[in-house]
């Protein structure tokens, strides 16, 4: 009697059934092969070295010494006024102790040559919500984006995947060492044009993600001139500003609006990160700098999905605030990946590869387009899995920053130390040789 | 849509308020002409020409305004979709909750100031309902005892400040090793990396799961080759090796180096501690988030379509509208609860919301319920969960369980999770989600930590992605594994807190009885959900609207009226009493005694 009728499944959304996030691409799938099988100096010798993961772990110990010596910023002590207020402040406004610790942190970077208001510093739990909050806020589902290739492979996920916005690519490469030119700008607008999408803003990665090199005076010029003349917005992220080798290398897009006076300001939006320069992407934090009212205003109660936890916080800003610390970090810190760059670039010229000159970051962007078979992507994906299988180095493959020219990898250098970096040389090194010889 | 906005009498008659707003026009207005020919003409007259004539009067207030998004930003969030005008055109208003606005509307190409997207530019101006409003209020001038006794008393805010002393004095004893471990285990390299952007194992495990625990107590005759079993909850054997940490939940087992072995003792997850081990919890099917507001949307996000519809019961919190409706752009749909039934959910309100949903052409993906309820404070009892459980399964669509506030209950009615009723039916699991936090439960509402616990893999693998737009800092995480594992001030804190939310309950309800306020029987929550329908001028949301912007200007207390809740019956205030002393209620008394006139 009882028949058994299948109850259909229950469905979910297309956020949750797309495939947007990206995240099957071979940049992921290294992970995962890291993953599987880690290096380790002792219990694993012949794991794969993770060189695919823009972490900065070569100055934690000024980190430690700092939370040694200040015990005031990791615990509140014994009745210490405000644990009140913090356990419970929740305000999207964020602490404003935190917030002026973060602006003029921002002004160190730039080495005073621009001044940020802690009114204008929108919190978010890492430059990842940053992004996607401001893509939120820019455009509307179907509009586009426009961001210089090669980019960072997680911008496919996080400015497309909920917001239901494009990207289209402004195509740069090796001729002008991958620079922004206006042309290839009103290329990508145009081919916007012909796709029909509404272009709402341009975003720029400075110093770049992946290529490891800040963007010049007169090309920032340009591109702020673009987005002027096609009245869109401009997203700066310069997470990596901290991480430039020398401080005058850098140049802020904060800084060119300073030059003309602030015209124009209102387009203009800075993402920042303690991800990067200061080594802490686990504590979450990130920041939407707006010259624009308006959408300060909106990011703050947006950052209600996204707020950063007030210990936290707390921490930080006694942390940053502290400027005997900070100085003397943002100077050894600016030392210490000056030096591993330098180790890299060497050990790589060694082995007989060529880099993109950089000045910036924690990668370098590796050409291997002579090893190639053919200039193809194909072949670029079959070399790398070479490496990561043979040689056992985790990379990252240009074609999953988009890169239109195949051959090129990003080779990141401050996730592990010394020792580890130079045997992933000595693994390339061999690598080469055998090459070489057959 | 306008309704609120122009403070028209919200009918006690469910069936008058339908036809009142009018969904899709047409069937508004065919079915009462059928009315007439079957010689119905008094219904006609007393239902369609009031509306006919309300529904011209917006269009006409709409035509002759300057700024048409002026005022009804903070309202129209708070709008029942039921009950929106069929003009398309007052759509447009809707301040991001359609995701797919015209874009037409705004910058044009090359002129004007840039624009920011259409989906968010409503919210800017938004803020000024009361419920926001007296928070503002309170924020300017926030009454002290001794600092400032004129200041505003907070009764608006739904957090808890009775049990704060018992989370201080733990973090003064053990916030810095808690953090940076004792120097040798953890330090910086375990908070500082990148982190798994759903959480770390270890505090999905003191969240949720049975907990093992071994600790390393002095030298250890132990060896590689040592193993132990242990038998968790009678069924389950598991083998320890040395130097690893096991978690322990009903069906499984998890791994984790973390230092060596001597001791071990049971604990359980501090959801189940709160749920007094009713349910047990499994920590692989969590998720963690910045706080429930995030959870709630990633769960939106996973279940709905931008267009589709949430039913949600009424009166509800007012941050949901921008929870579930605003980046998603799912809607709401409005099941009212009213005080014949207590306010309690019933399955033949919920059917005709879903009908009437389904009339408009709204695709329902789920039901979201929040279980201790804000702003009633009532829970919802097994029958009804089944009930629900039921109605979903009929309907195959989901469950959005909130139970925030599962721990704070403070009467003997029994708290029954989502996940209890679904343990033994499995053929359903897959549709039930659950919210979790710790915002409420442990008033850590600054630490930004909520939960997802999903029983459906796929959502599960969707929210761990989403997660990383809003992920929880480790140091925090850190901190809150130690003080969850600390099984001693877990205890403490629960029947600590039980007790001193239950003594503030007795004290402010007794209070207000005094002066003729009666309230609903709540036993959760920090929430008193009082019936002021008879000091208000007229039975209306103006009304209601009057006292309590008599209650916050001239008696200086801040209340939530139930309009900003979306309660359909004008008069009732959600009273929080978890930010008060008990010195203070003397001082509210006395303030709503002076603002209160009755109506005769």
């Amino acid at each position: 009697m009882a028949i058994e009728i299948e109850q259909p499944r229950v469905g979910l959304s297309k956020v949750a059934v797309s495939k947007t996030h990206g995240e099957d691409s071979p940049y992921f799938a290294g992970w995962k092969a890291y993953d599987e099988n880690p290096y380790h100096e002792t219990s694993n010798q012949s794991g794969v070295i993770q060189m695919g993961l823009a972490e900065n772990q070569v100055s934690f110990d000024l980190l430690e010494k700092y939370l040694e010596e200040h015990s005031e910023a990791s615990s509140w002590g014994k009745g210490a006024p405000g644990f009140r207020e913090n356990a419970l402040f929740q305000d999207y406004h964020g602490l404003k102790s935190f917030r002026q610790a973060m602006a003029s942190f921002m002004e160190q970077i730039r080495g005073g040559r621009a001044k940020f208001d802690p009114d204008r510093i929108v919190l978010t739990a890492g430059a990842t919500a940053a992004n996607e909050l401001l893509t939120f806020i820019l455009a509307d589902p179907g509009d586009a984006l426009l961001i210089p290739t090669p980019y960072y492979p997680g911008f496919d996920r996080d400015l497309r995947w909920r917001t239901g916005v494009n990207i289209v690519p402004i195509h740069c490469d090796s001729s002008n060492n991958f620079q922004i030119t206006p042309e290839a700008m009103e290329a990508a607008y145009q081919s916007a044009d012909s796709m029909n999408l509404k272009v709402r803003g341009i975003l720029i990665t400075n110093p770049s993600n992946p290529l490891g090199a800040t963007i010049q005076r007169s090309a920032l010029e340009q591109i702020l001139d673009f987005a002027v003349n096609k009245n869109i917005h401009l997203v700066s992220d310069e997470i990596y500003s901290g991480s430039t080798f020398s401080s005058s290398e850098f140049i802020s897009i904060a800084e060119i609006l300073e030059t003309r006076g602030y015209k124009d300001a209102e387009r203009v939006h800075i993402v920042y990160s303690l991800s990067k320069d200061l080594g802490l992407p686990g504590f979450r934090v990130g920041t939407i700098y707006s010259y624009n009212d308006q959408v300060v205003t909106t990011a703050r109660r947006m950052s209600s999905f996204t707020l950063i936890s007030s210990q936290t916080q707390h921490l930080l800003a006694c942390m940053l605030s502290n400027k005997e610390f900070s100085e003397n970090y943002i100077k050894t810190n600016r030392e210490r990946l000056s030096k591993r760059y330098d180790m890299i670039i060497k050990g790589l010229k060694k082995a007989g590869i060529e880099c993109l000159k950089g000045n910036a970051g924690l990668f370098c962007w590796m050409n291997l387009s002579p090893l190639l078979e053919k200039p193809t992507r194909e072949s670029e994906l079959a070399l790398w899995k070479v490496i990561l299988n043979e040689v056992k180095l985790n990379i990252s493959p240009g074609s999953s920053c988009h890169c239109s020219e195949p051959g090129w990898f990003r080779v990141c250098f401050a996730n592990m130390s010394e020792q580890t970096l130079e045997i992933a040389l000595e693994r390339i090194h061999k690598f080469m040789e055998q090459r070489k010889r057959n | 849509m306008t309704q609120t906005r122009y403070y028209r009498t919200r009918s006690p008659e469910p069936e008058k308020e339908k036809t009142g707003g009018g969904g899709g026009t047409a069937m508004r207005v065919i079915v009462p002409l059928q009315g007439v020919v079957q010689g119905r003409g008094g219904l006609v007259l007393g239902s369609i020409i009031p509306c006919a004539l309300f529904y011209f009067l917006q269009f006409y207030l709409k035509r002759n305004r300057d700024d048409p998004d002026d005022k009804n930003e903070s309202n129209s969030t708070g709008q029942n979709p039921t009950t929106r005008s069929p003009s398309s055109e007052h759509l447009t208003e809707l301040p991001g909750l359609t995701r797919s606005l015209s874009r037409a509307l705004l910058s044009p190409r090359n002129s004007g100031p840039v624009s920011i997207s259409a989906r968010v530019s409503g919210i800017v101006k938004g803020g000024d309902s009361p419920y926001y409003m007296g928070l503002k209020r309170v924020k300017e001038d926030p009454y002290d005892e001794l600092d400032n006794p004129n200041g505003v008393i907070q009764l608006g805010l739904a957090e808890n400040k009775l049990s704060l002393d018992l989370v201080k004095d733990w973090l003064a004893e053990n916030a810095r090793e808690a953090i940076l471990g004792n120097g040798k285990e953890l330090s910086i390299s375990g908070i500082a990396p990148y982190q798994p952007f759903d959480g770390l194992m270890e505090f999905k495990v003191v969240t949720s799961g049975c907990l093992v625990r071994i600790e390393l107590l002095g030298d250890s005759d132990w060896t590689s080759n040592n193993k132990i079993t242990l038998g968790a909850r009678g069924c389950l054997r598991v083998a320890i090796d040395h130097g690893q940490w096991f978690m322990v939940s009903d069906n499984n087992a998890m791994v984790l180096n973390l230092g060596l072995i001597v001791e071990y003792r049971y604990s359980t997850g501090f959801m189940s501690q709160v749920m007094e081990n009713a349910v047990s919890f499994n920590p692989s099917q969590i998720v963690l988030t910045a706080g429930a507001t995030p959870a709630i949307e990633i769960l939106s996000f996973c279940l709905a379509d931008a267009g589709n519809a949430f039913l949600v019961p009424t009166p509800y919190y007012p941050g949901f509208d921008r929870d579930v409706k605003w980046r998603t752009g799912v809607e709401i749909i409005h099941v009212p609860c009213r005080s014949a039934d207590n306010f309690h959910l019933s399955i033949a309100a919920l059917d005709r919301s879903f009908n009437q949903a389904k009339k408009r052409g709204l695709k329902v993906r789920g039901v979201m319920i929040s279980n201790p309820s804000n702003p009633v404070g009532n829970l919802l009892n097994r029958e009804t969960l089944y009930s629900l459980l039921d109605f979903a399964r009929e309907k195959n669509i989901h469950i959005i369980s909130n139970e925030i506030l599962a721990g704070s209950t403070h009467g003997n009615e029994e708290f029954v999770s989502m996940a209890e009723i679904v343990d033994q039916e499995d053929t359903d699991r897959k549709r039930v989600h659950i919210v979790y936090g710790l915002s409420k439960d442990l008033s850590l509402p600054g630490f930004r930590v909520g939960v997802i616990y999903t029983f459906n893999e796929d959502v599960l693998a969707a929210a761990r992605k989403l997660s990383r737009f809003s992920a929880t800092s480790a140091p925090t995480q850190r901190l809150l594994i130690s003080m969850l594992s600390d099984t001693k001030f877990v205890r403490t804190f629960i029947t600590t807190n039980w007790e001193r939310l239950q003594r503030m309950y007795v004290q402010l309800v007794a209070g207000l009885e005094k002066m003729g306020i009666k309230s609903i029987k709540s036993s959760g929550g920090f929430y008193c959900w009082a019936d002021m329908s008879g000091f208000i001028s007229s039975y209306s949301e103006k009304g209601e609207v009057e006292l309590w912007d008599k209650l916050l200007n001239i008696g200086k207390v801040n209340v939530t009226p139930g309009s900003c809740c979306h309660c359909i019956e004008p008069g009732w205030f959600r009273f929080c009493f978890a930010t008060l002393t008990e010195k203070d209620i003397p001082v509210v008394m006395e303030r709503i005694q002076k603002v209160l006139k009755p109506v005769n």
